[in-house]
């Protein structure tokens, strides 16, 4: 066992939250050490546009993330199973790279409302104290932070990716042609919207003829160069469509590469050790603490990295994991409803469409991750649900994010022919008249779905692997039927014939047949250490000296892309590290 | 650095030359004679806080790091030097006794700096004293305030135990500083203005510029005739600082000047190679004042008798089919029109640099890819993807001729020939084979 020089920071997991971490924690004069099991990725390198837009690289053959040869979770639907492991390429996406999912995620940047903060406390002032427990909700609990006190950071980080949209809700002033659903913003987006497809502009003119309130996603797609707030130069979006499961070949695309790394990699006060994996944290003698992590090398050898705080900021999963293999907190026990490491994992609650436009050409090689027209009429507490047999509801989405040829291959009108000429020809009739919509719906934790180590099997290093349980909540089931009602009306007063719609909640949740990748939960915060494993700062209610920062601080999830709030919280937690902890270490929140 | 391969061959000539008889002024070290002679720099250390202030912008101006630190410690030494002749290293010059320039007086430093007189002998001219001679006695005084606070380091470097013989001995090069070195300091010219003299006394003094933007004559020694006017690199190319509308600084604001040799980039061109280095490690420290001070004196510089490249004749076919093969390869960073992106990707559209008849420059970025300087303000440090794996010598010699000759440029064409040429040189991949 090697050891390295102490550091004041670990960071574990260099992609979007430990590079955003790195960044504010190296600013104020910490010296950080980031750990990633990755290699080291760049932007000319690795993906320069002539080999980001290679899909059977990156897309068919996922080239950037985890493989589950290497490492992999186990799943059953509840208790009563036995968990068996992913095999194959499912809706877990790692990253596996410097970077992380940062780089080869999609691009939409959007903040959580008002409401997905406080769904506890709204849901009981809007419909009644006794609202969660008549829906079996009892495991629905506020954030305890709200929109308003998040609002800094998520300016902070849009200021960094140079998200390009237009405010619907300025310090409470509602604009047409933005988000008037979205909480208060102090200012307006950094770059303007993307453009318009042919197709958004046929969804916008439905929805805006049924009444409802379109806007253009806000995109980490970048609509024109920006210099970001660390001096970093960001290139304009060239619609290629080679964005989610890509790199970005043109620095357009929010991600550590663009807009993080070039100004951290120079510090002095910053290292990064890459091809190197967290094992799990070391305790402390009188085990309170923690006093660096166990780490292992390409070549097999380990490492002990010292350090005054470490940070978990791997992917959802492999935060809750990490938690668990340091034995830090109790783990969470469905049959007793107690313990707090695995308790409110979840998973997001989806339906998607395709109408087909007979002798119209959508072009959908033009496009963009994050490129697409919303509704929020249906998102959230955006609409009264009095009378309705569930809470929340979805962002109904026509978007225009990709025009992979191989993977178009398989989205043709019912009843075509699966291979030869004839499926050429429908291949030919199909790839430029479809129209798709997305449901993005909330989730809603549940006591049975929950995040725990697997007791048979274990990773090639001899550690157990995370066990996922988890199926979809009743309420989430009523929601999406609801919404996707409201969805399929809209397809089919646009035009849309021969209508493909593919409800998840249809079947019992299983990977390998989903359309997001947007787990949560697991290590949340919360004001209450008996039902979060986290203060509202990230710090485990159990070992001050541990901030775990992720979409594992989720306690719901939103009808929205995760991003931005993991940003959001990472640069909160980091200002508190720096701001407050250094200074006085020990418990930021009194339990 | 490359020039030193070709200042190697005239040495052995010289120094014949030089064994005849020298009373030669450019080893007269009266200059020095201001310099104290007593201590040595392991026992110096100032205590004049604006001195060493003052020396370590001094070092930054002269880029003193840029050869003399690498990962052995700061101004360690290390650096190493191919030539066909051997290979030279950069020496330690920390206060180390043993190993580094510990037993050197300031007089020594003096010698040393401005004159090419090192402790064991003759320096060769990869260090540029023969600029560095026209650093003023202040400048000298305060650098040696600021080398006395480098930490010692022992790092043992034999920097010419590389170099075959003859080129291993160092009195060959008193022959060549006889003819070529000019043993003086600057002499202000009272008829300009004050930014006009300190502009020239950075650009021939501690920037050395024209070591690489000055041609060189058959000796390698700079021809003063073509003074600024571009100088070949081998495998970069230094390109004309002259006001030439067509291929130098013509028309450039010297505002702009200013903030290239700061930022890395005016808003049009953005350095690379070693000019980005230049950047990173030196110019990007000159106070707003001295960048401005060198764009004026490089605005005033004559024009160079270059004229425009005879642009190769297209037809039409050929110019549509092109701009396909740069629509897909080059528009996503450099634009549709040519217009780059700010402060980050070059623009070919009134990109003089990118004009002149060597295209070395173009070439070595598409083959073997270019990155941009990393500096305070500007962050972003983009990279050139390398394209010698796409395009085989016919298709970038094309594609950089189609460039050159688009949105208003007007060059002489890139042939395959110089294309190849250079990919065996820099040791680029081929292009990839694709099955028929």
């Amino acid at each position: 066992m090697e050891t390295r020089p102490k550091a004041d920071v670990v960071i574990c997991g260099f992609g979007w939250a430990g590079s955003t971490m790195a960044e504010e924690l190296t600013r104020a004069g910490l010296n950080v050490v980031a750990i990633e099991r990755g290699k080291w990725r760049d932007t000319s390198t690795d993906f320069p546009p002539a080999v980001d837009p290679d899909e059977l690289k990156w897309h068919t053959r996922r080239n950037m993330l985890q493989p589950m040869s290497v490492e992999t979770t186990t799943f059953r639907n509840n208790t009563g199973q036995t968990a068996a492991p992913v095999r194959n390429w499912s809706a877990y996406q790692f990253g596996w790279d410097v970077g992380g999912a940062g780089t080869h995620w999609a691009g939409m940047s959007w903040r959580f409302t008002p409401w997905d903060f406080q769904v506890a406390t709204q849901t009981k002032e809007r419909y009644g104290a006794g609202r969660l427990n008549e829906l079996d909700l009892d495991f629905v609990q506020d954030w305890g932070v709200t929109y308003d006190e998040m609002e800094t950071y998520y300016d902070r980080f849009e200021r960094i990716a140079g998200t390009s949209g237009k405010a619907g809700n300025l310090n409470g002033q509602k604009i047409k042609g933005g988000n008037v659903f979205e909480g208060a913003r102090k200012r307006e987006y950094p770059t303007p919207p993307l453009k318009d497809t042919y197709w958004m502009s046929k969804y916008r003119k439905t929805v805006e003829d049924m009444g409802y309130h379109p806007f253009t996603i806000p995109a980490g797609n970048l609509s024109q160069s920006y210099v970001n707030t660390l001096g970093v130069t960001m290139g304009p979006c060239t619609y290629c469509g080679f964005c989610d499961f890509h790199g970005c070949g043109n620095f357009s695309k929010s991600s550590p590469q663009a807009c993080i790394l070039p100004a951290l990699m120079r510090r002095k006060n910053f290292t990064l050790l890459t091809e190197t994996e967290v094992l799990h944290g070391v305790k402390s003698e009188d085990g309170k603490t923690l006093t660096g992590v166990n780490c292992i090398t390409a070549d097999g050898t380990e490492v002990f990295q010292p350090a005054d705080v470490v940070c978990f900021t791997a992917y959802q999963m492999d935060n809750v994991r990490l938690m668990l293999l340091s034995k830090v907190g109790t783990p969470y026990d469905p049959s007793t409803g107690e313990g707090t490491i695995g308790r409110n994992y979840n998973y997001q609650t989806c339906a998607s469409m395709t109408g087909f436009f007979d002798d119209s050409h959508m072009n959908p090689f033009i496009g963009a991750g994050a490129l697409g027209v919303q509704i929020d009429d249906f998102n959230g507490d955006n609409f009264d649900h009095a009378g309705l047999d569930f809470i929340g509801g979805g962002g109904i989405m026509g978007y225009s994010t990709d025009g992979r040829p191989i993977a178009h291959m398989n989205s043709l009108r019912g009843g075509a022919k699966r291979w030869g000429s004839e499926w050429k020809k429908a291949y030919a009739r199909d790839y430029s008249t479809a129209g798709n919509i997305f449901v993005q719906g909330t989730s809603m934790p549940t006591r049975g779905n929950y995040l725990s180590l697997d007791p048979n099997y274990k990773d090639r290093h001899g550690q157990p692997l995370l066990r996922v349980t988890f199926d979809w909540a009743e309420n989430d089931k009523k929601m999406t039927n609801w919404v996707t009602d409201k969805a399929k009306e809209i397809m089919v007063n646009a035009g849309g014939k021969d209508i493909n719609l593919e409800r998840q909640t249809d079947q019992s949740w299983n990977p390998y047949s989903q359309d997001s990748s947007h787990t949560i939960g697991g290590a949340v915060i919360g004001a209450d250490p008996t039902r979060s494993a986290l203060n509202p700062y990230l710090q485990s209610w159990d070992c001050p000296n541990l901030f775990v920062v992720g979409a594992s601080a989720f306690p719901n999830n939103g009808g929205y892309n995760p991003t931005v709030t993991v940003g959001a919280l990472a640069i909160r937690a980091a200002e508190a590290i720096h701001t407050e902890y250094m200074k006085n270490p020990g418990a930021l929140v009194k339990a | 650095m490359a020039k030193w391969i070709k200042i190697a061959g005239g040495v052995v000539v010289l120094a014949a030359i030089g064994a005849g008889g020298w009373a030669y002024s450019a080893l007269n070290t009266s200059r020095s004679s201001v310099a104290d002679d007593s201590v040595t720099l392991a026992k110096f250390t100032s205590s004049d806080a604006e001195a060493i202030k003052r020396g370590e912008y001094v070092m930054r101006m002269g880029d003193c790091a840029a050869c003399h630190t690498r990962e052995d410690g700061d101004f360690a030494g290390g650096y190493e030097i191919a030539t066909p002749f051997g290979t030279l290293v950069s020496s330690n010059i920390t206060p180390d006794t043993d190993t580094g320039i510990g037993n050197m007086t300031e007089k020594d430093f003096f010698n040393a700096v401005r004159q090419g007189i090192g402790s064991h002998g003759m320096l060769y001219p990869a260090m540029p004293y023969t600029a560095y001679a026209k650093f003023t006695d202040q400048d000298m005084h305060d650098l040696w305030a600021y080398m006395s606070t480098v930490k010692p380091v022992k790092h043992d470097v034999d920097e010419n135990g590389g170099m075959s013989f003859p080129f291993n001995i160092r009195l060959a090069m008193a022959g060549w500083d006889m003819l070529f070195f000019k043993n003086e300091g600057f002499t202000p010219d009272s008829s300009q203005s004050e930014a006009w003299n300190r502009g020239k006394y950075i650009v021939d003094g501690g920037g050395h510029c024209s070591a690489c933007h000055s041609p060189r004559n058959f000796l390698s020694a700079e021809k003063e005739s073509a003074y600024l006017q571009g100088g070949s690199l081998g495998d970069w190319y230094a390109p004309d600082l002259t006001s030439n509308p067509h291929v130098g600084l013509g028309n450039t604001s010297a505002e702009d000047i200013a903030s290239y040799l700061t930022t890395g980039s005016d808003g049009v061109a953005v350095a690379a190679g070693p000019m980005a280095e230049a950047v990173e490690h030196s110019l990007q420290y000159l106070t707003t004042d001295d960048a401005m001070a060198v764009a004026t004196y490089l605005k005033s510089i004559p024009a160079s008798a270059t004229k425009p490249g005879t642009a190769p004749k297209m037809s039409d076919s050929e110019t549509a089919r092109l701009a396909d093969v740069y629509e897909v390869n080059c528009s996503a960073c450099h634009g549709l029109n040519g217009e780059g992106i700010s402060g980050m990707v070059p623009a070919f559209a009134g990109n003089h640099g990118l004009l002149g008849d060597d295209a070395t420059n173009l070439v070595h970025a598409m083959l073997k890819g270019a990155r941009a300087a990393h500096t305070h303000t500007a962050q972003t440090a983009a990279g050139m993807p390398s394209f010698a794996w796409k395009m085989d010598d016919k298709d970038i010699a094309e594609i950089l001729t189609y460039v050159r000759n688009s949105w208003g440029n007007s060059a002489a064409p890139v042939s395959a020939d110089q294309v190849g040429a250079m990919r065996a040189a820099l040791d680029a991949r081929d292009q990839i084979k694709v099955a028929d």
